[in-house]
């Protein structure tokens, strides 16, 4: 293990991460550390990687180079299984497009992770209400997602998102369908049950509103994180 | 300059002394800089010279600060055609940000680290406007998102400019 991945409060390091896709170089040594609790932004234009990295954070792709740890666990050199295992036990995540199950009401997608991780169905559909009210959906239970209007779908998302309670939740673009103030309702309700419940989030955005609302932000340029100083200013 | 506008905007709804119209102006449009005692007391005299409004009687062991004022007809036509005027389009196309970009590049400086170091302090201050957004009422929330919005469109001047460096320096000639 290496020293770094032990430092205090650090939930996820990742060093010298590199990642290609075919002959194309999409991470070229992103160093990366992400503190338990903490909410962070990972910006950047299109193309940059920042997407890549938050996939290869959370497990979903493998780094052809580099060390990530989480919680002290080496995570890219885990099998298939225990990634999986690892994502289901620990993260959760929003994508840009809530990509809710359309034959699934509300509440049973929000039960989905819960069933896949062995709940009782009548246990999760249970602790799958209790999100309802608390991201502002009561009475949206029984809707399928053609039945949810955009913010209303993405709501359902995070809470699918979060209803695991798990150490880290990962979100890419989670407001990019929605327009400003839906946007902001979302993302209200993301960083207060995020904050609630310790959370740490990985928040991969381009809107600089959205990412206003996490404790600090790092720039993904061509495959490399930027991390900036805050407040300095050169007047 | 809409100090007096404000205060005169205030009158129209009712008659009222110096010292409440600091007060109902600081709560509405004060924030970050509540107008002084001064001011107001300078303004409503300029806004009484020129018609705008009528000072009552002093009230009894009054200073000047004990007088009520009254908008007067004059006062309400002049209100109206400010309220209806719209306010000259910002910015001007000779912001700060743009020629620090410029001149770093003519110097041969690190425009980069000058667009970087501009675009965290840009974002901690969206930070502070958004928390004060989600801790505070609509009206500031209001004027908050004033704040963001104008934020974000540097943002992206910024991200904009940065990606466009290398030619921007052939362009300036360094």
């Amino acid at each position: 293990m290496s020293p770094r991945a032990r430092e205090e409060g650090t939930i996820i390091q990742a060093t010298d991460v590199t990642y290609q896709f075919g002959e194309t170089p999409a991470l070229r040594g992103a160093n990366l550390s992400i503190v338990d609790g903490e909410i962070l932004a990972v910006m950047g234009p299109s193309g940059s990687g920042k997407s890549t990295l938050l996939h290869c954070l959370a497990g979903i792709l493998v780094p052809r180079s580099g060390e990530i740890y989480f919680d002290g666990d080496r995570l890219d050199t885990m099998n298939d299984d225990e990634r999986s295992e690892l994502r289901r036990r620990a993260f959760g995540f929003v994508f840009q497009f809530g990509q809710l199950v359309p034959e699934l009401t509300a509440q049973e997608n929000v039960a989905l992770p819960l069933l896949l991780g062995g709940m009782r169905r009548r246990d999760a559909l249970e602790r799958a209400s209790g999100w309802f009210e608390r991201l502002q959906l009561t009475g949206m239970e029984l809707r399928r997602s053609g039945e949810l209007s955009g913010g209303q779908a993405q709501r359902v998302a995070l809470a699918r998102g979060l209803v695991t309670r798990p150490r880290v939740l990962f979100a890419d673009e989670p407001t990019g369908s929605l327009d400003s103030l839906t946007g902001e309702v979302v993302m209200d309700l993301l960083v207060g049950a995020a904050r609630e419940d310790g959370t740490t989030v990985v928040l991969v955005t381009h809107e600089p509103r959205v990412a206003a609302y996490a404790d600090r932000e790092v720039v993904v340029r061509d495959g490399v994180v930027t991390s900036l100083l805050t407040g300095a200013t050169t007047a | 300059m809409s100090v007096p506008f404000a205060l005169l905007g205030l009158l129209e709804r009712e008659p009222s002394h110096g010292y409440d119209l600091k007060r109902e102006y600081d709560s509405l449009f004060g924030r970050d800089k509540p107008v002084p005692f001064g001011q107001v007391y300078a303004t409503l005299a300029r806004l009484a010279r020129d018609g705008n409004v009528v000072p009552g009687e002093s009230e009894p062991g009054s200073g000047p600060e004990r007088k009520q004022f009254t908008i007067t007809p004059t006062g309400r036509h002049n209100f109206d055609q400010w309220l209806s005027e719209p306010i000259e389009p910002e910015p001007h196309l000779q912001t700060v940000l743009f020629i620090k970009v410029v001149l770093s590049l003519i110097l041969g400086r690190s425009a980069q680290h000058y667009l970087d170091i501009q675009r965290a302090s840009h974002l901690q201050r969206m930070r502070e406007l958004t928390d004060r957004k989600r801790h505070d009422g609509l009206v500031d929330a209001l004027l908050a998102d004033h704040g963001l919005f104008h934020l974000e469109a540097d943002l992206r001047w910024i991200d904009v400019t940065a990606a466009r460096l290398s030619q921007l320096a052939l362009e300036v000639g360094s």
